[in-house]
């Protein structure tokens, strides 16, 4: 299956993906060592941006060498994870503030008075 | 034996992806509120999306672009689905 790859091939690709693992492990280990939902929500960007990115460096250096043509389809996913992951989870941590506002946590800050104040968008029309 | 190399270090990648995977799933099984289980949920697809990804280097095959592909649009839609839903009550207004 994977014949005569050459030495640097077989060890560049296999730093690039050992290091976008461990990366992306610690990410999600922050998800279980960090304590509130907001300092959570930071956790898994290491893998989306950083880990990803590695570990899809190194699938196009592998096929583009083993093909002997360039092939860059993976830059694709990395642009299309690292310009969703902020869409979502914004979305996300705006749906957590609404909630915790609804019940009235004393953690979050509360809600600006002003209209001009235009800070948390969504959640302001909502009630 | 530079293929063995290749092979072996895939392996060790794919463990510790797993380990992270099993951290998302303590998250989204534990989780104390409905948005940690999302942001677990997200995690955990973009994890499983680089699993794929690993997976296509080993096997030497192009199809799980496409699956890891699917896997990252999936996820993005389901994760922004359940955010609105966590904010309005409904998905579709």
């Amino acid at each position: 299956m994977m014949e005569d790859l050459p030495l640097w091939l077989a060890l560049t690709v296999s730093f690039l993906v050992i290091l976008g693992a461990l990366i992306t492990m610690a990410g999600c280990l922050g998800l279980l060592r960090l304590k509130t939902f907001y300092l959570r929500v930071h956790a898994p960007t290491m893998g989306t941006s950083m880990g990803g990115g590695l570990i899809l460096l190194a699938s196009a250096l592998y096929f583009t060498v083993t093909q002997d043509r360039l092939v860059l389809h993976e830059i694709a996913i990395f642009v299309f994870v690292s310009v969703t992951t902020p869409v979502t989870l914004m979305l996300l941590s705006r749906a957590a503030l609404f909630r915790d506002r609804v019940e009235g946590m004393m953690e979050v800050p509360a809600r600006p008075s002003g209209k001009g104040i235009s800070g948390i968008g969504v959640s302001e029309e909502t009630s | 034996m530079n293929a063995e190399i290749l092979d072996w270090s895939l392996l060790i990648a794919q463990f510790l992806l797993g380990i992270g995977m099993l951290a998302c799933l303590y998250r989204m099984a534990r989780g104390p509120r409905a948005q940690d289980r999302i942001l677990a949920l997200d995690a955990l697809y973009v994890v499983a999306l680089l699993v794929l990804v690993t997976l296509g280097i080993r096997s030497d095959s192009q199809v799980y672009f496409e699956l890891a592909m699917l896997v990252g649009l999936l996820g993005f839609v389901g994760t922004v689905a359940l955010a609105k839903f966590l904010m309005r009550g409904e998905v579709i207004e």
